[in-house]
């Protein structure tokens, strides 16, 4: 869609965002709530020479984002939980061989089939530790339509910049949801492409542990494979290689979190000045935890809000600093509490009190305000 | 282009400097993995010699089990070697983003009919431009003679003391499903098999070449449970030689000819298979219709 301001809904906004982003071949398969997202770019990747391609499954998907970023392309897939449960294993496969894809997940009720339609957030730990073995996930956490339009944009730049996937946490809450989208002209968002993989390297063979991308039918005779290998891509079980292999993905999320962190795009914060207690929440639950917040100080009561933007890296050093002198801290999500932990890891003195929330429904901002004015007359 | 001198002096090519890297493979002595690596060789070569082919758009893609370390990391080209079962899944990716590839998948029984069998039979429907190797050694060889999707009913296997299962035919599985090219060899006839995989190779659409393949370590016994009255002499050669034992059973009789090849059959367990090139068509493929759109603006 061309520059301008739209009602529409996240899907949509977020197939825009990646058309925006370059994104130019998109493989999925059928569920709810991700249906506006995989229709979109049905309908739009034809219109920009790209590919839509509908799959046997979400297996297939992931694998053939993989085969096509490997042949040079920007490349998405889209799905909810049962979907991202599938996709697993080949998104291990992704961060393995270091290769730029972006995967989104309108995340809804679950366990298992669930509340098929109904919004969750219960996929943020399988994000972080969904696949077999040791990764490092980069995951947005968008709160509104327009973030489904920016973060998608991000998500793909930070996958390209750092030749890794990249997932756009959103939740069905969102992508249902209409709001105003702003689409700016071509150019005033900044876009990254992957660096070019040429000869002229330190390690001209070396196609891993590289920032560059190579691409299939470049005469480069790659070595491509999800087995433990050495840096030029043979397949070699030794113990050096292996641990370098995997240093390397942590090294590149830690510099990931470091990049969010000076974009401003790991957290942002609200009625911080003095705050005694701090809501911290992300997503769709941010948004009536957001309303709590400005309700409470509204009643003279000094709580102050974080809303995450990315979950993974968990931006552990910032969030710290900002907990410091903290007596209390709520956490907002909807499930039964999963990113609490990671809050309470770091949360130093505070009491930590999970305010969770499942079987498909969003928060009520008046449950959230209860909880924090209780605990302040406490 | 590597050139050593034969023993007149004279500049000799071989096709292992051209194209064969990280030599030599991991496979068992008596495996029928090097014909076939072999096969596909000499295949590339006549097509590139043929100006059919060129050598940077061939891309080799696997997945897991014995089959997938054919070209990965052997073959000197483009490899993509991913989980178990999705090979055809990342090469549809692959292909469709850059259609000059030259694709080929190197799949298994295990790999290609059980845990990517729906990924085999989608691509077939939909006519994605690619070359299927399916090496069928009638067991999981990787991981240690387990049953398969085709192994003989009542053979002793790691995992049962009697396969109880019927054997998948799976080249009757592709004409069910679409292939538009569909052929089965054992690895006996290893001219038909770079005849054939030539024709395959720049087919306009899926092709599916099967090669039952001889697995000497855990498969040749198989055979040998069903042949009575053996010699000393014979259970003395199939204890030392147990893959070329196997490749005797993969000889079978002519029968004919179809789509200008010949036809054999070979009798594996009293049960008759037909070798040739069953399939031969031209369709519309997913990318036509894919690039198709582009002139409708997407409102097709």
């Amino acid at each position: 869609m061309k520059a301008g301001l739209y009602f529409v809904d996240g899907g949509v906004a977020c197939a825009e965002g990646a058309i925006y982003a370059g994104c130019r071949f998109f493989a999925g398969y059928p569920i709810t709530p991700a249906t506006s997202i995989v229709e979109q770019m049905a309908l739009r990747l034809p219109q920009v020479k790209g590919y839509f391609v509908q799959m046997e499954d979400e297996l297939a998907s992931m694998a053939a984002i993989i085969g096509a970023s490997w042949s040079g392309g920007k490349t998405m897939t889209a799905t909810s939980g049962p979907g991202f449960s599938l996709m697993q294993e080949n998104l291990g496969y992704a961060y393995l061989t270091e290769t730029p894809v972006v995967v989104v997940d309108a995340q809804r009720s679950g366990p298992s089939t669930g509340q098929a339609t109904m919004p969750g957030q219960q996929d943020v730990m399988q994000a972080r530790y969904g696949t077999h073995g040791d990764i490092a996930p980069i995951a947005f956490s968008p709160w509104s339509v327009q973030e489904m339009f920016d973060f998608t944009i991000h998500a793909f730049n930070y996958a390209e910049k750092f030749r890794t996937p990249t997932l756009v946490m959103a939740d069905g809450e969102i992508c249902y949801m209409r709001e105003p989208l702003t689409i700016p002209k071509p150019g005033a968002f900044p876009v990254l492409n992957r660096k070019r993989f040429t000869k002229s390297h330190p390690r001209p063979e070396e196609i891993f542990l590289r920032y560059e991308m190579p691409r299939f039918g470049d005469g480069h005779n790659l070595l491509v494979t999800g087995s433990a290998h050495r840096p030029n891509g043979v397949r070699d079980y030794t113990p050096t290689f292996h641990r370098a292999t995997i240093e390397w993905i942590f090294k590149k999320s830690q510099q990931a979190g470091q990049a969010l962190y000076e974009e401003k795009l790991d957290l942002e914060v609200s009625y911080l000045d003095s705050a005694e207690s701090i809501v911290v929440s992300f997503g769709a639950a941010a948004r009536p935890a957001y309303h709590a917040v400005q309700t409470a100080q509204k009643n003279g009561v000094n709580v102050g809000f974080v809303r995450l933007k990315t979950l993974w890296p968990f931006p552990e050093a910032h969030l710290r600093a900002l907990l410091k002198d903290i007596q209390r801290i709520f956490v907002v999500e909807m499930n039964m509490g999963m990113m609490v932990h990671e809050v309470a890891r770091i949360a130093c003195q505070a009491d930590v009190i999970s305010i969770p929330k499942v079987a498909g429904e969003v928060h009520d901002a008046k449950e959230i305000l209860k909880a924090v004015m209780e605990a302040d007359a406490a | 282009m590597n050139k050593s001198e034969n023993n007149l002096g004279k500049p000799q090519e071989y096709y292992r400097e051209r194209y064969l890297r990280n030599l030599p493979t991991a496979f068992c002595a008596g495996c029928g993995n090097g014909t076939i690596l072999n096969c596909f060789v000499r295949a590339v070569d006549d097509l590139i010699k043929d100006k059919q082919l060129q050598h940077q758009n061939i891309l080799s893609v696997s997945g897991i089990g014995c089959s997938a370390w054919i070209p990965s990391p052997h073959f000197k080209g483009d490899t993509l070697h991913t989980t178990h079962g999705r090979a055809i899944a990342f090469a549809t990716g692959a292909k469709i983003m850059n259609p000059k590839l030259q694709v080929t998948v190197f799949t298994g029984d295990g790999d290609g009919a059980a845990i990517g069998g729906n990924h085999l039979i989608h691509a077939a429907r939909r006519n994605i431009p690619m070359t299927v190797i399916l090496v069928n050694n009638l067991n999981y060889g990787m991981t240690g003679g387990q049953s398969a999707p085709t192994t003989p009913l009542h053979v002793q296997t790691s995992t049962y003391p009697k396969h109880p299962e019927t054997p998948f035919d799976l080249s009757q599985l592709m004409l069910g499903a679409g292939a538009s090219y569909v052929a089965r060899w054992t690895t006996y006839y290893v001219n038909e098999i770079v005849a054939t995989l030539k024709e395959a190779m720049i087919h306009p659409g899926f092709s599916f070449i099967e090669i039952i393949s001889q697995c000497p370590t855990y498969a040749a016994q198989f055979l040998t449970e069903f042949q009575t009255g053996l010699t000393p002499e014979e259970q003395e050669q199939f204890r030392r030689q147990p893959g070329a034992w196997m490749l005797k059973a993969l000889k079978g009789k002519k029968t004919g000819v179809t789509n200008g090849h010949p036809r054999y059959q070979i009798t594996l367990q009293e049960k008759p298979i037909d070798l040739g090139v069953f399939k031969q068509e031209k369709r519309p493929t997913l990318i036509d219709y894919l690039q198709e759109l582009w002139n409708n603006k997407g409102d097709a």
